[in-house]
């Protein structure tokens, strides 16, 4: 008899035009002190699958068939006051975002104080000995002091440490986690992973641990099962389903996954649901205007950059303090290379590109821009011309295309704006970008909200060509992407690197993908560049420590190394 | 996720695709909204088409008879043949027709002052919510001290001024524009702070970050980019204050400082028939309020189902 064990479970959404299907007869099994990874993209279901354990499907999501049994006895059919006796007792959770599943109002002490007393028969001294043990145990140091500190007197990872302990406190036979990582910095995911990892082990829990990110199921756990669209393809120990994957889907997701330890030419994709589309950088590269520019004469040149925000303001002058995000930073980057920058979240790296872009003012320093200034955002001459030039692919698909809009009307737009042609010329070349990017003519009809994560990226990318810009600003293009669709994403934007000689600044927290995009790389922390060095001289003999410390906490894809798909 | 089936569709046009869009599928689940609707609409075409369905025109003194004064609904009148299915008022005017006329100034009224205070609001509301600083602070101060006053007092005090202002002789036929501005300007606020909430929201999305590198100037962005964005609430907003103006258009118009006599609003007739009502004439007061009521509530209703279905998270 297993701890926890999903036979064939099925849980559909009806919706107003049919049933979606979101687990499709699934089963699983947990062990005692096993840490079970539940993998796959977004939409396959494994969310679903722990919020219909934790009998908190969302309306009007139900199970239709199956069973979940927990110790042997079956817990899917329970009534909702069975279940809530269950939750946070036998089974308790850890949510991706620790800022909001912490009650803001009350101290650690208070909210484990209170969720011991709830699940166990202890007095209220025993209470609060235990919850001062819980937090030694989940590493937070100075446990006293910290117990009557509220939430946000905590860091990202110190206050998901305190989640954990949170989830402890009723000793717990299954712990659900879902991508309890997501939110937060390497440095710190690689503690958290740690910490959760011995957690098992020592109290013998069952861990599902619930996560897209191949490298955290490599590192952290035994089993593996992996999801595509509601079905379980494939589950197995995780050496043997990383190493050695048998189902078709599972071997274009781990493929797909940029390795850490060799730079590849291309992202390599095997197509899996017939998905496969064509970006014709031939036809682009046709028409597109070439600039012979001397590859030793830097096209971007950044002196002395600095930023700062206002954090508090105050009505007497000079009181005011300011927060700095970006201190002193100086490089160039020259024409036709992918320039990287890297660093944990708030080390200035996305202000940056919004200094080069001039969508911020800087406060000290000058952007100069094949030798003209272009930080002075008041030369309107200068702008004017620096605006075709330079483009930008955002993070986010969702938000950085107008959801009012239609797609022809977006990407023709910097056509109209920069005079570019008119008429029904316009047309032409909005259908001719949409083909090129591999999204067909008949795509301009529609609205965003209708494409996929990868679709809209294509269309931020058509819309960015419009113009047929010099240079490419790409900050966390991929982040929000699934890995399928980050590959395909990536080798777009090699190839405007390499067909058209496009100069691109690459922003990202992600060293694996930096490795493989980037012929130079810059390293920032806290607003100051600690280190910039090509991109092999920096993984294979790192100046500073924080660069040593960045590279260690690589997710060890070892295993996948040896797939050499 | 697109299939191929519908990649190769032709773009739908505009109407279907409200229909079979979620407003539209909550639409025609929701019989309060299209009972309220029909009931609206009913109404709003009543009116418009006033001069065909009324059987005389009580604006024009040669169709009025004084002897067809008093006379009750469903009857004939005492010295002429006529008969009237509302009955008749003191001088005689067909009560129906009376209505039908009232609707029409009480609607104008209430579509043209939502529509000024829309434009003024919005207006106000993007320059707030995309500039922020100094022009924000001002804007929303102005508009803090505004909610601070009963908005029927500041219609009323625009009003007075503008009466004040206007030669005797032109007053009467400015009384409606001047009803209108009067609702208009004391009602832009709560356009004006949502707009600008939204705005605030909108103007960090990276789209608009994408004009912005493109060298887009602020005008093209707050009108092109922003306002479609911050449309749905203001719609919500226009249809409740449409039922509060033709409210306060006919408690201005009550009170006597609004539609003359001569140019009768809903307001107007129930300030007339309210003289009436103890003397036994119930019908000149109770058919015109009966009217203001169906009419205030099921656009109210239709705006509360309209802000239900555009935010799916209230449901």
């Amino acid at each position: 008899m297993s701890l926890l064990e999903i036979k064939d479970l099925t849980v559909e959404f009806p919706t107003r035009r049919q049933r979606f299907v979101a687990v499709a007869s699934a089963d699983l099994v947990v062990e005692p002190g096993e840490i079970h990874g539940l993998v796959g993209e977004s939409g396959a279901g494994k969310s679903t699958i722990g919020a219909a354990i934790m009998g908190l499907l969302e309306a009007p999501g139900r199970i239709t068939e199956g069973e979940i049994a927990l110790n042997g006895s079956a817990i899917s059919g329970l009534d909702q006051d069975a279940m809530r006796a269950l939750r946070g007792n036998r089974i308790s959770m850890i949510f991706q975002d620790p800022l909001t599943s912490l009650n803001p109002l009350f101290t650690v002490r208070q909210q484990l104080v209170e969720t011991i007393l709830t699940h166990l028969d202890v007095s209220g001294e025993e209470a609060d000995q235990r919850a001062r043990d819980l937090l030694d145990r989940v590493g937070i140091p100075d446990p006293d002091t910290r117990l009557d500190q509220y939430p946000h007197q905590f860091s990202g990872g110190m206050r998901q440490r305190v989640v954990i302990a949170l989830a402890l406190c009723s000793e717990p036979e299954v712990i659900i986690a879902d991508e309890p990582t997501t939110a937060l910095d390497v440095a710190v995911q690689a503690q958290i992973l740690d910490l959760i990892r011995e957690l098992a082990e020592e109290r013998q829990v069952g861990v599902i641990l619930i996560t897209h990110d191949m490298g955290v199921i490599a590192d952290t756990t035994d089993r593996v099962t992996v999801m595509y669209q509601g079905e379980v393809v494939e589950t197995g120990p995780t050496d043997q389903v990383i190493g050695d994957p048998q189902h078709l889907y599972s071997q274009s997701l781990i493929a797909a996954v940029p390795r850490p330890n060799e730079p590849r030419h291309r992202f390599p994709q095997i197509s899996y649901g017939g998905r496969q589309t064509r970006f014709a950088i031939e036809d682009i590269a046709r028409n597109w205007p070439r600039q012979d520019a001397d590859p030793d004469t830097p096209l971007i040149k950044v002196q002395n950059l600095s930023k700062r925000f206002l954090e508090k303001r105050s009505l007497i002058p000079g009181k005011s303090t300011y927060f700095t995000a970006v201190d002193d930073v100086s490089f160039d980057i020259f024409p036709g290379e992918v320039f990287g920058i890297v660093g944990e979240s708030g080390s200035g790296k996305s202000t940056i590109a919004r200094l080069i872009s001039g969508l911020h003012r800087v406060d000290g320093g000058v952007v100069h821009f094949r030798g003209q200034e272009v930080s002075d955002l008041s030369n309107k001459a200068v702008q004017a011309a620096f605006r075709q030039e330079i483009q930008m692919i955002f993070q986010d698909p969702f938000s950085s295309l107008n959801p009012r809009m239609r797609v022809d009307q977006i990407i023709a737009e910097p056509i109209h704006h920069h005079r570019l042609l008119s008429g029904s010329a316009v047309k032409t070349r909005v259908a001719e970008l949409l083909e090129q990017v591999g999204m067909g003519a008949e795509a301009g009809f529609k609205y965003p909200h209708e494409f996929s994560g990868g679709q809209r990226q294509r269309i931020c990318i058509a819309r960015a060509l419009a113009t047929q810009p010099q240079f490419l600003i790409c900050d966390e293009p991929t982040s929000a992407l699934d890995v399928s669709i980050q590959a395909q994403i990536l080798n777009i934007l090699k190839d405007l690197q390499e067909h058209l000689g496009l100069t691109l600044l690459f922003i990202s927290h992600d060293l694996p993908v930096v490795r493989q995009m980037c012929s130079r790389v810059a390293v920032m922390k806290n607003g100051q560049m600690v280190e910039l060095q090509a991109t092999e001289d920096l993984f294979a003999r790192p100046k500073t420590e924080y660069t040593r410390e960045l590279l260690s906490l690589m997710p060890r894809l070892d295993a996948l190394q040896s797939s050499g798909s | 996720m697109t299939t191929s089936s519908e990649q190769t569709a032709k773009p739908k046009s505009m109407l279907a695709r409200a229909w079979d869009s979620d407003v539209g599928y909550s639409f025609r689940h929701s019989p309060v909204a299209i009972i309220s609707s029909t009931v609206a609409l009913l109404l709003i075409l009543a009116a418009v088409f006033a001069p065909l369905l009324a059987v005389m025109n009580p604006f024009d003194p040669a169709s009025l008879n004084l002897l067809n004064g008093f006379t009750p609904p469903l009857s004939q009148a005492e010295f002429s043949p006529d008969w009237f299915l509302l009955g008749t008022d003191d001088q005689g005017r067909d009560v129906y027709s009376t209505i039908l006329y009232g609707m029409r100034i009480s609607l104008f009224v209430g579509f043209a002052a939502v529509a000024l205070g829309m434009v003024i609001g919005i207006t106000l509301g993007l320059i707030s919510g995309y500039f922020g600083g100094w022009a924000d602070a001002i804007i929303m101060r102005i508009a803090d001290v505004q909610l601070t006053f009963p908005s029927i007092l500041v219609a009323m005090l625009i009003f007075g001024v503008a009466k004040g202002v206007t030669p005797v002789e032109y007053r009467d036929q400015l009384a409606i524009w001047v009803l209108i501005l009067a609702i208009g300007l004391s009602d832009w606020v709560q356009f004006a702070r949502v707009v600008r909430g939204a705005t605030l929201v909108e103007k960090n999305k990276e789209y608009v970050q994408a004009a912005r590198l493109m060298g887009r100037g602020a005008l093209p962005i707050l009108f092109r980019h922003i306002l479609p964005n911050v449309m749905s609430p203001v719609l919500v907003i226009a249809t409740i204050s449409l039922a509060l103006a033709i409210i306060a258009e006919a408690t201005l118009s009550f009170l006597g400082v609004g539609a003359p006599a001569t140019q009768p609003s809903l307001g107007t007739l129930i300030r007339i028939g309210q003289g009436f009502l103890f003397s036994g004439e119930w019908w000149i007061l109770v058919f015109p309020a009966v009217t203001l009521l169906a009419l205030a509530l099921s656009v109210n209703l239709l705006g509360d189902w309209l802000r239900d279905a555009l935010n799916p998270k209230l449901r």
